[in-house]
């Protein structure tokens, strides 16, 4: 058993139940108990969709149990296939459906439906919602496509000349992070260098359209938590070539507009100019020299935190302290980033972790996932979200995509929004027991009263080395958060040197010593 | 769904004879583990560990959403694999995370195990677990189990679930009492205390209490009444306990609070002139409150799917007292003998349903566009892209709405809907 207090994401049927939303024509038929229908309201409400999610449950109760239940799935299935007409059936189940094990998926097989099935295995007990994205999204590509399958080793035919280079994009998903606004950004990007876009999916994609996946030269793999499954089965089974790069940033741009240069055979150098986004010159200019060496702390999917790590230290400047994720399928590439932060990586699904480093690192800014948001909220820490999972606020109306070089354009905004502004900070710094400006103030531009932040470095009492009156004034100028650091050092400085009481002298003498 | 569409025509002495259509199919609705979201917030010293799925740590979260930044006073302990394969002993496992749990919240005093779905096909004994937890606990903490899952429990049946577990730890007393039963907001609880006070009834009992501390003593001469209409389980646990349980109207507007308050003077022998006269100020007050949503509301249609089981006693309440029209009433489930009252008080013209095929629900109710239909999260918003104006059915369990100082606030959470439509001009 694993103690849980919020869940980073829910379980694998929910991953399904995104991909069948996304998608026209597919419908989702959940062998699953009353209640767990609360999954719509992901749909309807937090992403705010005009109509129901794709997805019909079959309601078992207690008292069906030592009955059928499996003919309760039947009903469910043949029902779901009149009223809503899909092209394709997917049939999966609950976590509870799999300890009753009808088979739901093996049922609907045996029907003979007019349309065709795909039972998906989505294992509640081990596996989790990306992973059943990513499953289900696999099996529906791969059940469409098999029978397409050119024989092993036939070569790929060559590219049509009398047309454009066309990419797939493949990953967006309901739920997703700012998929909506990344689809289009990537769209104009690709059209700016002569490519394309064949297929999208899952999103807006009916079983139609994945049929055109393999028209097109090559994929991109958008989110490889949705679609790397897909895409390197799309690579063995039909040489299509994959685009790894996630154009997240400038620098993250360029690299993924030069390897789709590579794979469409097309000069990209002219689209390449750094001015195409207005990050690196906002990030030059003067007045962001206050952002040199903000301690930030980074959390969210795989794809999200890697992005905004290299982001971060490459075009802000800041200090990445701390780097994590719950996408224990990318740990591996997160471990790789994070060591070249230098730090340690947080691979983690436990939100009481996360807080607890993040309490301890007491960074000046939080980019994360809501969890994370409200963590840095009773910390008193100014928080951006990049990452699922998110609220209603994080869909919103206007165009804010992430990809791209107006995507580098709103991550400026963003990241930078939370922030006190430069003059302003220094002000703070200046005049440190000033009423107005002091720890706990909101920047000014953020309005009220931000809840100040609580001393996490202890009381008085309780300690080997006492500290004069004076000498604990003077530290509380000292920013918060590297006040904690600063008692710390001075205490074991105190108590290297045999000293009884640390003076003023003292945290100064430290100060020296700590900084040489 | 081998199940068909049945009407059946129940007669109750003439009282009401509204025919039932009981459907069966899937149902949208929230799961008994619902409940936790309020009931931890007003029992102030209770956790509530879930022992389930992810499925049930989502839901929570889903359906609290992300409105409680404190940390919360609940958790779900996820069954995995190695716990379903006999790898680990499920009790085992139990013990160590509530060990931590405990360690980690020393201001616990009550602890709920929270059964669910999955908890209760493996045959999960929770009940034993609380047992065992309670005495390795010393009386330092009282560990209680109930089942809120979906298979047993809809939605506000988790509330009836959490209270009858706490029946058998309610200390015995011989005294008179009045034992109110429902968690309700504070603010409507110390209304109720006040006009109770004046009636001369008393000692007055809340049941959940605010801390743990406090449970409600109840015996032979008390007497009990419940706050809302989904509490049968424990009406009849505290019943098992000789308590006399009235039979009343729910305290939802003018009417219903008057009626739920004679009950009390009744058993109390308390006479209708000084009800009344207790009740005067309020009641005028509640009366003029309630003119200019009646205003908004008088005429208009109304459906309700099937969600908390307030259905009844509130379509009961804006037709009486709001003139609205209640087109289709559903409930999860009809307890015709508790609902006497309250069905007698509906117009023969309504469809009372109980049950849910909600795709054939959706079919009926395009059919009558009502002005306003009540439902949950999950099928709101695609009504609205449908062009009908809806209200969040989970709003009437989160909202202060019981008793004369609250009937025009509950009237108001439907005009809300109906004013916004009309004023956006897109």
């Amino acid at each position: 058993m694993e103690l849980t207090l919020w869940t980073y994401e829910g379980p694998p049927h929910v991953g399904a139940m995104r991909v069948a939303t996304s998608m026209e024509d597919v419908h989702l038929v959940l062998h699953a108990p009353q209640g767990d229908t609360y999954a719509d309201l992901l749909f309807t409400m937090i992403e705010r969709r005009a109509s129901r999610p794709n997805v019909s449950y079959t309601t078992f109760q207690a008292r069906d149990l030592g009955g059928d239940t499996a003919g309760l799935t039947k009903t469910a299935v043949r029902e779901a296939c009149e009223r809503f007409r899909p092209q394709v059936l997917l049939v999966g189940e609950s976590c509870t459906a799999e300890l009753i094990q009808d088979q739901p998926g093996a049922l609907a097989q045996g029907m003979d439906l007019p349309v065709p099935v795909v039972p998906l295995e989505l294992p509640a007990y081990s596996k989790k919602e990306n992973w059943g994205a990513s499953e289900t999204f696999y099996r529906l590509v791969r059940a469409l496509l098999a029978p397409l399958a050119p024989p092993p080793g036939q070569e790929r035919p060559e590219p049509v000349e009398s047309r454009r280079p066309r990419a797939n994009l493949l990953g967006p998903s309901a739920l997703g992070f700012r998929c909506r606004d990344d689809v289009e950004e990537v769209r104009r990007l690709l059209d700016s260098v002569g490519i394309d876009v064949g297929v999208v999916a899952p999103e807006g994609a009916s079983p139609e359209d994945l049929l055109r996946i393999p028209e097109a030269d090559f994929n991109v793999c958008l989110y490889p938590e949705v679609a790397r499954t897909a895409c390197s089965w799309l690579a063995r089974t039909f040489g299509m070539p994959t685009v790894e790069a996630c154009p997240i940033g400038v620098g993250a741009t360029r690299d993924f507009l030069r390897e789709v240069g590579r794979c469409a055979g097309v000069d990209v150098d002219a689209a390449l100019a750094p001015e195409r986004s207005r990050l690196p010159w906002y990030s030059r200019s003067v007045d962001s020299t206050y952002l040199t060496g903000k301690r930030v702390f980074i959390f969210g999917d795989g794809t999200h935190a890697l992005a905004a790590s290299r982001v971060a230290r490459e075009e802000l400047g800041f200090t990445v302290v701390g780097l994590g994720t719950y996408s224990r399928e990318r740990a591996r590439e997160v471990r790789a980033e994070a060591e070249a932060c230098g730090v340690e990586a947080l691979i983690t699904d436990d939100y009481l972790d996360v807080e607890a480093r993040i309490a301890e690192l007491r960074p000046e800014l939080v980019l994360g996932t809501q969890m994370e948001r409200h963590v840095a909220k009773r910390l008193g820490i100014p928080c951006a979200v990049i990452s699922a999972p998110v609220h209603v606020q994080d869909f919103p109306a206007r165009y804010s995509p992430q990809m791209g070089f107006e995507g580098a354009n709103v991550l400026f905004d963003t990241w930078i929004h939370p922030l006190m502004m430069g003059l302003e900070e220094h002000l703070l710094g200046m005049f440190r027991e000033d009423f107005e400006f002091h720890d706990g103030a909101a920047p000014s531009h953020l309005g009220g009263d931000a809840p100040g932040a609580p001393e996490q470095d202890g009381g008085e009492q309780d300690r080997a080395v006492a500290w004069d009156p004076e000498a604990s004034a003077e530290l509380r100028k000292v920013p918060f958060f590297v006040r904690g650091k600063a008692r710390r050092n001075t205490e074991q400085f105190a108590q290297a040197q045999g000293l009884g009481t640390i003076t003023v002298e003292t945290l100064y003498d430290a100060k020296a010593h700590f900084g040489r | 769904m081998t199940a068909r569409d049945v009407l059946a025509t129940v007669s109750e002495g003439g009282a009401c004879a509204l025919p039932v259509l009981r459907e069966r199919g899937q149902r949208e609705v929230f799961c008994g583990l619902t409940g936790i979201v309020w009931l931890h917030r007003k029992i102030q010293d209770a956790f509530f560990l879930v022992v389930g799925s992810r499925t049930c740590a989502h839901l929570l979260q889903s359906a609290a959403g992300v409105m409680i930044f404190a940390e919360p006073r609940f958790a779900t302990a996820i069954l995995q694999d190695r716990d379903l394969a006999g790898m680990a002993d499920c009790n085992e496992e139990l013990d160590r995370l509530v060990g931590r749990l405990l360690a980690r919240r020393p201001d616990i005093r009550l602890l709920f195990l929270v059964g669910s779905c999955p908890s209760e096909v493996i045959k999960l004994d929770l009940a034993k677990a609380a047992e065992r937890l309670s005495l390795a606990q010393r009386g330092r903490v009282r560990v209680l189990a109930y089942s809120g899952s979906g298979i047993e429990t809809t939605f506000t049946e988790g509330e009836d679930a959490c209270l009858r577990a706490l029946v058998p730890e309610l200390p015995a007393t011989r005294e008179r009492s009045l034992l109110v039963v429902g968690a309700l907001a504070d603010v409507v609880e110390d209304q109720f205390a006040r006009l109770f006070a004046e009636l001369g009834i008393g000692p007055v009992h809340f049941l959940p209490p605010r801390r743990s501390g406090a449970l409600p003593p109840v015996g032979e001469a008390s007497v009990v009444l419940t706050a809302q209409p989904f509490l049968n389980e424990t009406a009849r646990a505290l019943g098992a306990r000789c308590a006399r349980v009235l039979t009343a109207p729910h305290p939802f507007g003018v009417e219903g609070t008057l009626g739920w308050l004679a009950a009390a003077c009744d058993a109390w022998g308390v006479s209708r002139e000084r009800l009344e006269q207790v009740t005067r100020r309020a009641v005028d007050r509640a009366r003029r409150a309630l003119e200019r949503p009646r205003k908004a509301l008088a005429g208009r249609r109304i459906s309700f799917l099937p969600d908390s089981q307030l259905e009844i006693p509130i379509a009961r309440f804006l037709h009486r007292e709001c003139g609205m029209e209640p087109v289709e009433v559903g409930v999860p489930y009809l307890d015709r003998e508790r609902m006497a009252g309250e069905l007698a008080l509906l117009p023969e013209s309504v469809r009372l349903s109980e049950g849910q095929h909600v795709d054939r629900q959706l079919e009926r109710l395009r059919a009558d566009r009502p002005d306003l239909t009540v439902c949950g999260l999950g099928l709101a918003n695609p009504l609205e892209a449908e062009g009908l104006r809806t209200k969040w059915s989970i709003e009437l369990v989160f909202t202060p709405v019981h008793g004369f100082e609250q009937a025009a606030d509950l009237a108001e959470l439907f005009t809300r809907p109906l004013e916004r439509g009309e004023r956006l001009a897109f």
